[in-house]
């Protein structure tokens, strides 16, 4: 048995991969390392040390660590990564896709297009279209709800970029699992009907058991994108007094408007090793679950 | 028992996949649903599960109306064609599974499970994987599902087709003798003629929504009501012929036979199985003639086909006993087999 399928020789074979790993490289891991180092260094935006930055160790890791600004805004963040994505996006599109898979025709099509356009649009529309509904005086929802005056970014500013995320991306997570509800078979959901399953028990025992590997891979990739996601910034600027400033408007405030690079580096590095360690938990959850089952079906077969 | 009266299902768009069914399956009985796909034999079915809603009329299980109630509450069991086994869960938890929704607790559904696995064989397989499992043993795990929580009745939507055609055999046979030990009403679909005739006590041949025969195997084997089930019927297909009544005889593709009580000028259709006719190589008035074109071995006997002027004959004949190809032959219909068949309905 031969690893060479395509019979290029490892050379040749080199040279097809060469040009992908060169901006790999040229634009993953240079920046990634240059962030480690400007971790380790005073660099700001202007002054002194703009020109000369000197080496100052561990400092900025320390001290990011020791903030209790950087405290609050992970915690803001796990809520608007929980909120938004988790029970947000990930149960909305469920919700939606369950309840539209059996449908077809009109409805259907109005729901998923609506749905999509708000995932398709760019996010300075979308962020402008949101301040337009929650703008204090002449917001279309003050309007809508006879609440003249009322202020949703500035009391209640989290809740307003949940709602706002969930709404500009549950369209990911509806079409994932609208696909993957189609690979559960009728036959198995009229089975547990039959024997009498409510709906609730119908999904414990049906739908989540076969759909188990594509709600870990939408949960992954939905925490990832949404603990990194800086639209936010458009509708509070992470205000009033810092209530909605998640990880990356924190990074973005320290960095680019407080001048502090060398500190925004290294929270940047501490915000790669979160999501990477979410990464890896979300595939140690996957690997676990293909072992056991590996496990089960390693048996004789009969 | 089962009474379905006046069953109409209409489907969005206008599609009438049941049309008009009235029938009453009594206890105990075994009794197959057969037609072509797209027959509504299907659809019959899983309104009976309560899997569809009727358009019109009235379902009743044991003398209650059951029309408006949901799947779980009619006390019935279902086997799907590809077995619908939750491939997370262990054998003895499929099996267990329904009497799980019952809150039944676990050592007594547990306990349930082992006793119906091993009267069905399963007893060694209670803690293996349905992917570990080979076609036949899986469709026994669907079948003690259906056993493990007592149902009313059984409904079969086509449990054999997934399985190769010797082990189908073997399940057939199985499957008959465990219906007789529990003598619980069962109704199954099937597109087999066969395997309805094999397994049923008897039979509604359905067609276009509609319910063309309901009878015994044997009834509807011998007397088939229309040309439609004569030729649906059988494992080799029917011979059908027109003709004409002439003179006070039957003349059919070259033959001249008794018509009977049949007036003057009556068209009908000859139907002749070709289990139920013989071959002479010499000429016969009561004969069809043709030349031999092909023959088809079937293993204890040969299927010979006519070539006659504008239509193909075929004979049944036993092993050993084939003509030669290309020789002239005639097919004799044997006395009181034959079915006559004027505008789509049996006259004699």
């Amino acid at each position: 048995m031969t690893t060479d399928a395509a019979g290029l020789g490892k050379a040749r074979a080199s040279a097809f991969v060469l040009p992908a790993l060169a901006l790999i490289a040229v634009f993953l891991i240079f920046p990634a390392l240059w962030t480690i180092y400007l971790g380790l260094t005073d660099y700001r935006l202007t002054g002194l040390a703009a020109a000369q930055p000197r080496l100052v160790g561990v400092d900025n890791y320390t001290g990011a660590l020791a903030d209790t600004r950087f405290h609050t805004s992970l915690w803001l963040t796990v809520l608007f990564v929980g909120g938004s994505a988790i029970a947000g996006q990930a149960v909305l599109g469920f919700t939606i896709a369950w309840i539209l898979r059996s449908r077809r025709g009109p409805v259907r099509r109005l729901v998923e297009g609506v749905v999509l356009l708000s995932w398709i649009l760019p996010s300075s529309v979308v962020a402008f279209l949101w301040i337009a509904l929650l703008d204090r005086s002449g917001g279309t929802l003050n309007a809508l709800l006879g609440t003249p005056g009322f202020a949703w970014l500035l009391d209640y500013p989290m809740l307003s970029i949940i709602v706002f995320n969930t709404w500009r991306g549950t369209a990911f997570s509806m079409m994932l699992y609208s696909a993957a509800l189609e690979n559960v078979p009728p036959s198995h959901l009229e089975t547990a009907r039959l024997a009498g399953a409510s709906v609730p028990q119908q999904l414990r025992d049906v739908v989540f058991p076969l759909l188990r590997r594509h709600i870990l891979t939408n949960l992954l990739l939905i925490s990832l994108w949404t603990f990194n996601d800086f639209t936010p910034f458009l509708l509070t600027a992470g205000g009033p007094e810092g209530r909605s400033e998640i990880l990356p408007v924190y990074v973005y405030n320290v960095a680019l408007r407080g001048g502090s690079l060398g500190a925004g580096a290294a929270i940047s590095f501490l915000i790669l090793l979160i999501n990477l360690i979410m990464a890896l938990a979300y595939l140690r959850l996957l690997r676990g679950r293909r072992r056991s089952q590996e496990a089960a079906a390693g048996g004789p077969p009969a | 028992m089962i009474s379905l009266r006046d069953l109409t299902k209409t489907f969005p768009g206008g599609v009438r996949a049941l049309d008009g069914i009235d029938l009453t399956i009594g206890d105990g009985e075994f009794f197959a649903l057969l037609g072509p796909s797209g027959c509504g034999k299907t659809t019959l079915l899983r309104t009976i599960a309560g899997l569809e809603t009727p358009t019109t009329g009235t379902i009743a299980i044991n003398t209650t109306d059951v029309t408006t109630r949901q799947p779980g509450e009619r006390d019935v069991a279902m086997v799907f064609q590809d077995y619908a086994i939750f491939p997370h869960m262990s054998v003895a938890d499929n099996i267990a599974y329904p009497l799980r929704i019952k809150k039944i607790a676990k050592a007594e559904r547990l306990a349930k499970a082992r006793e119906v696995a091993t009267r069905l064989s399963l007893g060694d397989l209670l803690e293996r994987r349905p992917s570990q499992l080979s076609g036949g043993q899986q469709q026994r795990v669907a079948l003690a599902r259906a056993i493990a929580c007592h149902p009313t009745a059984f409904l079969f939507d086509e449990p054999l087709s997934n399985l190769d055609a010797r082990l189908r055999l073997e399940a057939r046979t199985f499957l008959k003798r465990l219906q007789r030990e529990l003598a619980v009403t069962t109704v199954f679909v099937t597109h087999d003629q066969a395997e309805a005739l094999a397994l049923a006590d008897r039979i509604a041949v359905m067609d276009h929504g509609r319910m063309i025969q309901v009878g015994t195997p044997a009834e509807i084997f011998q007397r088939p009501a229309t040309p439609f089930v004569a030729s649906f019927i059988g494992s080799t297909p029917m011979n059908l012929l027109p003709g004409k009544v002439t003179g006070g005889a039957l003349h059919v593709a070259g033959a001249v036979l008794p018509a009977g009580a049949l007036p003057d000028g009556s068209e009908i259709l000859y139907g002749m199985r070709p289990e139920y006719a013989d071959l002479a190589l010499d000429e016969r008035e009561d004969g069809f003639p043709g030349t031999v074109a092909v023959l088809e071995n079937l293993g204890t006997a040969t299927l010979v086909t006519l070539e006659a002027r504008d239509r193909l004959i075929q004979v049944l004949v036993p092993e050993g006993d084939e003509p030669p190809i290309g020789s002239r032959a005639w097919a004799v219909p044997r006395q009181r087999r034959a079915l006559l068949y004027a505008d789509d309905t049996l006259v004699g």
